[in-house]
């Protein structure tokens, strides 16, 4: 005999399988939408269905797009000729908060893991020297996520964009996080910041 | 409840919550550990560099009920090639990999961790082809399998060796082949390893006898563990 109602514990198994959320949590959250206004679930489940129906990958840099391209692609404003390559479309909102950036993305949706099974076939590596091949660029910003598997899959980048002489490559500078104490922090990235000083 | 310290190799990371890691380590006192490294996904972590697979550390460690919480971690040995070169990259992950699924939580072995350690320093100083099959070769004597390759295993017979199985504890002869097909040259690197020389399998083995030792020494390791490698399907072995 199970413990709750079956619809509770349809939703509350529904809600388990959902990343970072253990039974526990899911079993809160669904005695919470048991408590709340029929019109606020309403609103849940209409944002659910909506983002599974009008919500895609943009057909040129794969960024989350609500047509066949997304907003930053169909923007004139933006620099066309340098290209950010970053790891998943979370990563362009952090760079866009920045300011900083007014050229386009391509987002690989991963990194190269080998240890996961991860090859370059299952990212959108072809997809991106496509572009770059079709596309009159001039500058190429890695900026995969300065760990392991994001470190293996910009030099894997960077050997392929070899053979496109006139294209700039960079990587995102790595270094000192600005507030940090020095003595705290690791040797490899000491290391790297004092390779990557700068004059004052 | 106890603090313990310990040297260990990061064999895997998994992501857990907002910024943390589920750590898993091959470790030369307590085995195969798995320990929550909290906030090292932060750019403000104190030790996010350290915790990278294949990072050889020594750390403390807080005893948990399930998972055990990493609370000092320093860099015990640095591979600066292996972090940059893709070919001894993947080798070094196949190396990971197969120590994962040889060895059960809190399985101690300080022959694997000595082994592992000293194939990873040697792989991270030379990139040699022929550290990774002379890895795996080892490993599989050290979990007891010992395949015969100076004679057949069904007839004795010398001459004309052209297989290996496993499962039938050796090569084979012409007659009796069975299993996967082993060159005179590989045979030659895979029994130095097994009889104990492997300094001298490493450095007298040519690259491209190396890289076909390396082959059928992960598929000898697959068969024995019963599962691909995935590492070394990336890496096309």
């Amino acid at each position: 005999m199970s413990t709750y109602a079956r619809p509770l514990e349809v939703l509350i198994d529904e809600l388990g399988r959902l990343p970072g959320i253990g039974p526990k949590s899911a079993q809160r959250i669904a005695f919470h939408l048991l408590n709340v206004d029929r019109v606020d679930v309403s609103r849940l489940s209409e944002a659910l269905i909506d983002v599974k129906d009008k919500v895609s990958f943009c057909e040129r840099c794969f960024n989350v797009a609500e047509g066949p391209l997304c907003e930053i692609c169909n923007d004139p404003s933006r620099d066309h000729d340098v290209i950010c390559v970053v790891e998943e479309p979370k990563d362009i909102a952090a760079l866009e908060r920045t300011g900083a950036f007014r050229g386009r993305y391509h987002v690989l949706m991963g990194a190269i893991n080998p240890l996961e099974g991860i090859g370059p076939e299952q990212l959108k590596v072809k997809e991106l020297a496509t572009r770059i091949a079709s596309e009159d660029i001039e500058e190429i910003i890695i900026c995969t996520n300065p760990n392991l598997e994001g470190e293996t899959t910009a030099a894997y980048i960077a050997r392929m964009l070899k053979s496109f002489d006139m294209i700039k490559v960079t990587r995102l500078a790595s270094g000192l996080p600005v507030g940090g104490d020095l003595d705290y922090a690791d040797e490899l990235t000491l290391g790297r910041a004092l390779e990557g000083r700068s004059a004052l | 409840m106890a603090l313990y310290r310990d040297q260990g190799v990061v064999l895997r990371t998994h992501k857990l919550g907002e910024a943390d890691r589920i750590i898993t380590l091959f470790t030369a006192q307590h085995g195969k550990i798995r320990a929550v490294a909290k906030g090292v996904r932060r750019t403000r972590s104190k030790f996010g560099s350290r915790l990278e697979p294949m990072s050889w550390v020594n750390g403390q460690f807080y005893e948990g009920r399930n998972l055990d919480i990493v609370t000092q971690v320093e860099t015990a040995h640095r591979f600066d090639h292996l972090r940059i070169d893709s070919d001894r990259l993947h080798r070094a992950a196949v190396m990971l990999e197969a120590v994962e699924f040889t060895t059960s939580d809190g399985g101690v072995d300080r022959s694997i961790f000595n082994l592992l350690t000293g194939a990873l320093k040697e792989l991270d100083r030379t990139g040699n082809h022929s550290v990774l099959p002379a890895f795996v070769a080892k490993l599989l004597t050290l979990e007891g399998i010992q395949p015969l390759v100076d004679e057949c295993v069904v007839c004795g017979a010398t001459e004309e060796l052209q297989a290996i199985n496993l499962h039938q504890g050796g090569v084979l002869c012409r007659e009796h082949r069975s299993g996967q097909i082993i060159t005179p040259e590989v045979r030659t690197a895979l029994g130095l390893v097994f009889s104990g020389e492997v300094r001298r399998m490493i450095d007298e083995t040519p690259p491209a006898v190396a890289d076909a030792t390396e082959f059928l020494a992960v598929q000898l390791l697959e068969q024995h563990l019963e599962r691909r490698l995935k590492s070394a399907t990336v890496f096309g072995m």
